[in-house]
């Protein structure tokens, strides 16, 4: 029973710190129409951030300045947020399908900078020995976890509740309007590039804080926690939930992670030891299943936009609809 | 009683059949006839002859050549069944050579017919066939529309269908096409056109129809509309509610 | 070094310029930016190790080998049989996933959809054929010396000289024949195209072929030059997109060019950066082009 209780407990903090990456995605692609391909490029950074302002210093590695977990928290988000000014400033004017491109060139490249900028992210090894704040405050690993979940919660709360009120007051009617037509928004006074900027930004900031909130818990970083698979994953969360609502986001977050994690667990009990290596395979094979049957049959995930007319539910895009007569 | 050329009954049509801009066009043209579709903006005009020409989705009523049904049917289908159409915007294929545009224009026909219509199509325009080898981007505005009305005639339709023909052209250009427009319907072929040039256009046209806000309005010989004062009434944008009675 | 970087570039571009114009003319013709592209890559070099398997019919390329290359002709066949396959392959993706989300969906979501897909067919190489490393043949070949002192191995020459065959083809095709000339009408007008009688289906089908017989070749070409490995397309995402990008969407001779433009650069990228980043050099390529020149280097704008 407490096998149970505490694996649940490990199961919602990695699936509801996954959820806020995804709420942060809904916000750029679900509400903005931004395609952001390098979803784990923006964790990364986050996770980084947290290691360098938290972790432990070291003789061989800048960094390591031993600041409190909220600092880190907060740190990771004004990381990747910058990160997110300097790259949207490039990238946000482009048509979707060179965004998605130009996105995913930057996870590509910041993959690299981790693995190879060693004085700062070391190297493929990584930094281990990030404090997990809840280990000064209890004793045992299942009161630990429950802490760091209720954390987890707050946080993902916090996010949710936020992004509720952003998107359905002016600014997210706005996110819309342009999302929908951008001449037309542009020509009620609003300035689309810029807002386009600030919910990319504003979801990249999530997606950093969710790699903060990983890195805080599992207590080291390295490259290959942010390899392209995490993005494949977060999106597929998206796709599944519906995206242009967040409830639905963290619905496809719960769901996507229960799935990894529960085939991950059968492969293990059922696969023979020689095929073992390969059980990721199997993983990555039943979410890229899962992705496409989603956009097949339900392109609206489970839970689509409420109320409103998405483009990307109604039958043509709306940039590849002819000119009415 | 013998069938039109085209008849089309009842046609709803739109880009999203949940938004149809098309509610129920009723429109014949018969062998020999220049017969020009004018109305506002948003009347519609365009979506109907694309609709009929297989580029916007029918969701309701039917369209039939030579009695023939082919409501629905492909647009590639439907230039091998006799139907030209010469779309206003994008009317030929500029990174192509205007030889080439005269292949793509005979995709519907046997190869060895296709070589054949080219040669005799350019052998009536010698203006085009002389620069046979060029990128059709760097012709003027009356040439492209030129090669154009020869890329659809290449299958020899039986209907050809022009989508404001004479836009951006200047007022010498537009004289010429209309006479070449004319021609078009001497040996038995029909034109349906679009025309924002409504005057003009009725001039050299049989009959007319008037269409607005996606619905017939007036239609009749071209030589009665001209006459007509309703038709300024309705370019000045009378509210269906006030000419409810006469269309429908 | 600088004129070894040059030539090393000129070879991996060629096989790059190979994949990209595939995934050109998909941008271009189906509209969307199809992520699964260089997994076709990938398939077409195991496609040939499972003809190699087979090659008791044909005997063993790597067996005879025609002096001074390492392979025999059993190698050609090889290489049809990769496009065969690879074709059939694409068609059976089209007709499962594309087509139907052409026709129910925008185009963004088929690049989800290719995501999904390109997921798919990675990992299935890796169940099917494993993670280690495959060569076709182990055997080791003499490099020929030109002067300035630069090496290429005889495999090399072949690669280069296939791709300007292929090219050459690809262009009399897209030029001389009804269906190339419809292609190319399609890319620019697809309504267009559609009212002259052109069934886009066929022309689609179409794309689907030369990108897949394409990507295929590049891919068996790549397995020649270095070992095989399941992210072997993967890894070459970016260089494909950054050629097809910078040459514009749907221009052939845009494809090739791009794809040389991308093998320099990277191999002459590490005359001034870490080679540890020369994967980041296509990226840097794409943005830059998408930053000062949108529709390409040799893109049509369409008036």
């Amino acid at each position: 029973m407490i096998g149970v209780l505490s694996y649940l407990i490990f199961f919602l903090i990695l699936a509801l710190t996954l959820g806020v990456a995804v709420l942060g995605l809904n916000l750029q692609w679900g509400f903005t129409g931004l395609f952001n391909a390098g979803v784990a490029g923006f964790l990364a950074v986050g996770g980084y951030a947290m290691a360098m302002l938290t972790g432990p210093s070291r003789a061989a590695v800048f960094g390591g300045f031993e600041l409190p977990f909220v600092v880190g928290l907060l740190g990771a988000m004004i990381a990747s947020g910058l990160a997110a000014i300097v790259i949207g400033l490039l990238t946000i004017r482009l048509r979707h399908e060179y965004l998605a491109v130009a996105t995913f060139g930057i996870a590509v490249t910041i993959q690299l900078v981790c693995v190879n900028w060693e004085p700062v992210t070391g190297g493929t090894l990584g930094l281990i020995g990030i404090p997990n704040p809840t280990k000064a405050m209890v004793e045992g690993s299942l009161a630990q976890n429950a802490i760091y979940l209720a954390i987890v919660l707050i946080v993902t709360a916090i996010a949710y509740t936020g992004l509720q009120r952003l998107v359905q007051g002016p600014w997210g009617r706005t996110l819309k309007a342009i999302r929908e037509d951008e001449t037309a928004a542009a020509s009620l006074g609003k300035n689309p590039v810029r807002i386009r900027l600030e919910a990319f930004v504003l979801g990249c900031m999530l997606m950093g804080l969710s790699g903060a909130l990983y890195v805080g818990f599992i207590g080291y970083v390295s490259p290959f926690d942010f390899l392209p698979i995490v993005t494949f994953q977060i999106w597929t969360m998206l796709i599944v939930g519906g995206s242009a609502n967040n409830r639905g986001a963290l619905l496809g977050a719960l769901i996507v992670w229960g799935v990894w994690t529960m085939s991950g667990f059968f492969i293990a009990r059922v696969v023979p030891p020689e095929w073992q290596a390969q059980s990721g395979a199997i993983q990555a094979v039943l979410i890229g299943l899962i992705l496409v049957i989603v956009l097949l049959f339900r392109p609206r995930g489970l839970i689509g936009e409420e109320i409103h007319v998405s483009r990307h539910a109604r039958s043509a895009p709306a940039d590849a609809r002819p000119e009415a007569p | 009683m013998s069938a039109h050329l085209l008849e089309a009954t009842g046609i709803v049509a739109g880009y999203r059949p949940d938004l149809p801009i098309l509610h129920g066009i009723a429109l014949y043209v018969d062998e020999g006839e220049v017969v020009t579709i004018i109305g506002p903006n948003g009347a519609g005009k365009s979506t109907f002859v694309k609709a009929v020409a297989g580029l916007v989705g029918i969701t309701a009523g039917r369209v039939t050549i030579d009695g023939r049904d082919v409501t629905g049917r492909p647009a590639h289908r439907l230039a091998g069944e006799g139907v030209g159409f010469v779309p206003q915007t994008g009317n030929v294929f500029t990174t192509l050579t205007i030889q080439e545009n005269l292949v793509v224009g005979g995709s519907a026909l046997p190869r060895a017919e296709a070589v054949r219509r080219t040669d005799q199509v350019l052998s009536i325009y010698p203006a085009l066939a002389s620069r046979r080898s060029e990128k059709a981007g760097v012709l003027s505005g009356g040439q492209r529309q030129m090669l154009a009305i020869a890329r659809a005639l290449l299958t020899q339709p039986r209907l050809i269908m022009l989508d404001e023909p004479t836009a951006g052209l200047s007022p010498m250009a537009a004289a010429e096409l209309f006479t070449l427009i004319r021609d078009l319907v001497k040996d038995g072929a029909g034109v349906l056109m679009v025309e924002q040039n409504a005057k003009a256009a009725l001039r050299m046209s049989d009959r007319g129809y008037v269409l607005a806000e996606g619905e017939n309005r007036i239609d009749g010989r071209a030589a009665d509309l001209l006459a007509n004062p309703e038709i300024g009434e309705i370019f000045l944008g009378v509210r269906p509610g006030t000419a409810k009675a006469e269309g429908g | 070094m600088f004129l070894q970087h040059l030539v090393d570039g000129i070879l991996s571009g060629a096989i790059i310029a190979l994949g990209a114009i595939g995934l050109s003319f998909t941008m271009k013709i189906l509209r969307f930016a199809n992520f699964s592209h260089s997994e076709l890559l990938t398939w077409g070099a195991y496609f040939a190790v499972v003809f190699f398997a087979m090659a008791g019919v044909f005997g063993n390329p790597f067996a005879a080998p025609i002096a001074p290359f390492s392979f025999g002709w059993p190698l050609l066949v090889a290489l049809v049989f990769s496009a065969v396959s690879t074709s059939v392959l694409a068609l059976v993706l089209h007709r499962l996933v594309y087509r139907r989300l052409s026709r129910t969906a925008g185009h963004m979501t088929m690049v989800f959809a290719s995501f999904g897909v390109a997921l798919l067919l990675r990992n299935f190489v890796l169940l099917i054929f494993g993670a280690d490393p495959i060569y076709y043949s182990t055997a080791l070949q003499f490099a020929i010396r030109l002067p300035g002192g630069i090496r290429v191995m005889p495999d090399q020459v072949f690669l280069l000289g296939l791709t300007v065959v292929i090219v050459i083809a690809l262009h009399l095709f897209m030029t001389r024949s009804r269906t190339g000339i419809s292609m190319r009408a399609v890319s620019e007008n697809p309504d267009l195209a559609r009212v002259s009688g052109v069934n886009t289906d066929t022309i689609i089908a179409w794309v689907w072929v030369i990108g897949a017989s394409g990507a295929a070749i590049a891919g068996v070409l790549y397995g020649l030059t270095v070992q095989l490995r399941p992210e072997l397309g993967f890894a070459l995402i970016l260089p494909l997109f950054a050629a097809a990008i910078l040459g514009g969407t749907g221009s052939l001779y845009g494809a090739v060019i791009g794809g040389l433009v991308v093998g320099i650069s990277e191999n002459l990228s590490v005359m001034v950066i870490p080679s540890t980043y020369k994967p980041a050099v296509p990226f840097l390529l794409i943005l830059a082009v998408l930053y000062f020149r949108p529709e390409g280097l040799f893109g049509e704008r369409n008036t």
